[in-house]
């Protein structure tokens, strides 16, 4: 039998970041997602890997871009008012095609807002959270199974396509604990080798540089151009969901991360009673599974879209869906004491099922 | 001899190695380079004169001046 | 070359042979030469690794013949320190404006230092914000006309330069901080025994280690060369004097 564990999503994500091979990690502490640091300080010295506590999330972020412009598969880990930070690096790691993983265990905003549950930063995610158009992969995970697998995923990503990648995660989903799997991280055998990393010439005939700046001629019209096919190809190859009950749905709910949990009950409730409810779930929320939107609205054109903030994903929904789908919303801001429970979301299912 | 060479496409006329020249053989001319900087010129008379100290190059910001001796 | 003829002095091959974008006089090429002999004398340009800044001097990889990472304005110690930790054997250099460390990356500098990276950091002091216009810097002089401060630099408002080789020098993790010039031959030829001795003990891990040069910008100074390079002596040496202000292998 395969060996369970119970952990915390936060320490998952730690151990699916050293188990895909990651030895650095940059961070500064912030809640709700110090266990990551804390676990990382533990267990990197045991793997001969490197842990700092950097001055703040901008050192952090640029500790980060320096080991991954080097070649070293490289992680750090922040919410909220840390994010908005690390935008400025974020925005020159995809200039320069670095590959990282960043964590975002949301909480809610803005401002320093609170500590507990909320999907307050899908935007700033999905939009790259810098300056200058650009985009980060990011997945979102809705269990600690998940932030454990989406961790690995996100570093195989990152390094096929030279980008940074960002694991979405929320304090609901970071502090809890739930069974967990591990397993042994399989390095895909075909990704690119890091001939453009940063080593030390080490007899090249050509020093190499890790850079952004494009003056010359239209050259950085072309390098966005690169960035742009890039995405393209994401959204063809990399696009994951999952879908349940699509086949009878009278109603499509739809949510990602921390929501999809409770819409996950409210669901099993809704089809006690007989209801036909089925779920599209955005595992990758860049790129965006556009596809099973508008083929499952072709056929069932409700769709009520929950999440943990006043209406983010859904914007992404709408763009998504057949023309002539009924796209709704429900959502409530985080907030200690606004939390939405699978009974109030099953209401809203019963509501919108009517009408 | 020539001990002072200098490389016309680097050279952008600052003068600061005329300041350095202990022996005052370098001046800023009437010629411009490609980039259109005056450049630095020597007498070539004054090659002569030239103790190859190589001052005037260790001053020089564009790395424009090649400085060899005799060999003794 | 005949025969009979020996160079005294030529272009070190760490620095490519290109004309460089910097204005006539302007130090940043001075400095850039002696970071590349440095280079040449250690012979360690295959494992060098230059972290570039924000500021006139952001096309570092144009000129060095060695890998170079881009840094954001004022992170190069950040970004120099994820390098070293991922490649402990290669020589790595950051290379600087005073806005660029001295004001956004003051705290980058300062923990970077702090921790002891083993790192080399080139900083380059023109009193001003060279590439985008020369506007006020920390290290503006008092009274100082610049495009931000017009009137001269105010202290009562606007503080004083800040002395950054002295306050790195207080720093635990500070192995050697020095400040030269490279306004004369002789002083040239100390900054680049300096520079040169901070690479060194990076070689030899001995700790990290901070350069200052005071450096002329006579575009926004409003200066010819010659002038501007004076300035460096009559003015600036007085706010900011030269010497060692910390090295950890000097004996006694
Ligand atoms: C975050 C950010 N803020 C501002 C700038 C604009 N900027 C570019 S260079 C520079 C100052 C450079 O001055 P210094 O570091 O002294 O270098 P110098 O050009 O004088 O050598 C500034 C403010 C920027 N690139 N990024
Ligand atoms: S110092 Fe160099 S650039 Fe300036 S005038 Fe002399 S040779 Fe030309
Ligand atoms: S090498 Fe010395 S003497 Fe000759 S031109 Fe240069 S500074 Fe003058
Ligand atoms: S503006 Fe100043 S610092 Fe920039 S290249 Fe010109 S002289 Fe040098
Ligand atoms: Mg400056």
């Amino acid at each position: 039998m395969k060996k369970r564990l119970f952990v915390k999503g936060n320490e998952a994500v730690a151990m699916g970041a050293l188990e895909a091979g990651c030895r650095y990690y940059f961070g500064y502490p912030i809640t709700p997602q110090n266990d990551i640091p804390e676990f990382m300080s533990r267990e990197m010295p045991k793997v001969g890997g490197t842990f700092v506590q950097a001055e703040s999330e901008v050192a952090a972020i640029n500790m980060v871009l320096g080991a991954g412009a080097a070649g070293g598969r490289v992680m750090t880990s922040s919410s909220g008012p840390g994010i908005s930070l690390k935008a400025e690096g974020m925005s020159f790691m995809a200039g320069s095609e670095v590959p990282a993983v960043i964590v975002n265990i949301q909480r809610p905003g803005p401002g320093l807002g609170g500590i507990d549950v909320s999907q307050a930063d899908y935007f700033q995610a999905v939009k790259g959270a810098g300056h200058g158009g650009y985009h980060l992969i990011v997945l979102a995970p809705h269990s600690v199974q998940e932030l454990y697998d989406l961790t690995m995923l996100a570093f195989d990503l990152a390094d096929r396509y030279r980008i940074p990648a960002m694991v979405l995660g929320d304090a609901m989903l970071g502090q809890m604990k739930e069974a967990l799997v591990p397993h042994a991280h399989q390095l895909p055998e075909d990704l690119p080798p890091k001939d453009w990393a940063i080593t030390g010439k080490g007899g090249r005939a050509k020093g190499n540089a890790v850079k952004s700046l494009y003056l010359a001629d239209g050259e950085l019209e072309a390098h966005n151009w690169h960035l742009h096919a890039k995405y393209a190809q994401l959204k063809e190859k990399e696009t994951r969901f999952e879908a349940v009950g699509l086949e009878d749905a009278e109603l499509i709910l739809t949510a990602f991360g921390g929501a999809a949990r409770i819409v996950k009950t409210a669901i099993a409730m809704a089809r006690k009673e007989g209801l036909k409810v089925g779920l599209i779930r955005p595992i990758t929320v860049f790129p965006f599974p556009a596809e099973i939107y508008r083929t499952a609205t072709a056929k069932t054109p409700k769709v009520l879209c929950v999440e943990l903030n006043n209406g983010q994903m859904v914007e992404d929904v709408r763009l998504s869906v057949d023309p002539m789908a009924d796209v709704r919303f429900y959502g409530r801001p985080g907030g200690t004491g606004s939390l939405p429970d699978p009974e109030e979301i099953f209401a809203q299912i019963c509501k919108h099922y009517k009408d | 001899m020539k001990k002072i060479i200098i490389d016309e496409e680097f050279c952008k006329g600052c003068g600061l190695c005329a300041e350095a020249c202990p022996k005052q053989l370098l001046k800023i001319g009437s010629k411009l380079n490609k980039q259109g900087y005056p450049l630095v010129e020597i007498e070539s008379s004054d090659q002569e004169k030239c103790v190859s100290c190589a001052l005037c190059a260790r001053v020089c910001p564009d790395v424009a001046l090649k400085i060899t001796k005799p060999e003794k | 070359m005949a025969p009979n003829e020996q160079t005294v002095f030529q272009r070190p091959s760490s620095l490519k042979e290109v004309p460089t974008h910097y204005c006539a006089g302007c130090h940043h090429g001075t400095v850039h030469r002696l970071v590349a002999e440095a280079i040449d004398l250690l012979d360690v340009q295959q494992q060098t690794i230059g972290i570039g800044s924000v500021g006139c001097s952001v096309l570092l990889y144009d000129y060095f013949d060695i890998d170079v990472v881009e840094a954001p304005h004022g992170r190069a110690p950040a970004v120099g320190t994820g390098v070293k930790r991922v490649h402990p054997d290669s020589v790595v250099f950051t290379y600087q404006g005073d806005g660029d460390l001295a004001a956004i990356g003051t705290a980058e500098i300062i923990h970077a230092a702090n921790r002891g990276e083993l790192i080399t950091v080139i900083f380059l002091n023109n009193t001003t914000y060279g590439m985008t216009g020369g506007q006020m810097a920390p290290t503006t002089l008092p009274g100082q006309v610049t495009t931000t401060s017009p009137y001269g630099r105010d202290v009562t408002k606007e503080g004083y330069p800040i002395r950054v080789a002295e306050l790195l020098a207080m720093l635990g993790g500070t192995a050697f901080s020095a400040r030269v010039a490279v306004d004369t031959p002789k002083r040239v030829m100390e900054a680049g025994r300096t520079i040169l001795k901070a690479f060194e003990m990076q070689v030899k891990k001995q700790g990290f280690a901070f350069v200052e040069v005071l450096g002329a910008c006579p575009t926004n100074w409003g200066m010819s060369a010659i002038e501007a390079n004076e300035r460096v002596g009559k003015e600036m040496m007085d706010y900011f004097p030269l010497g060692v202000y910390k090295d950890i292998t000097a004996s006694g």
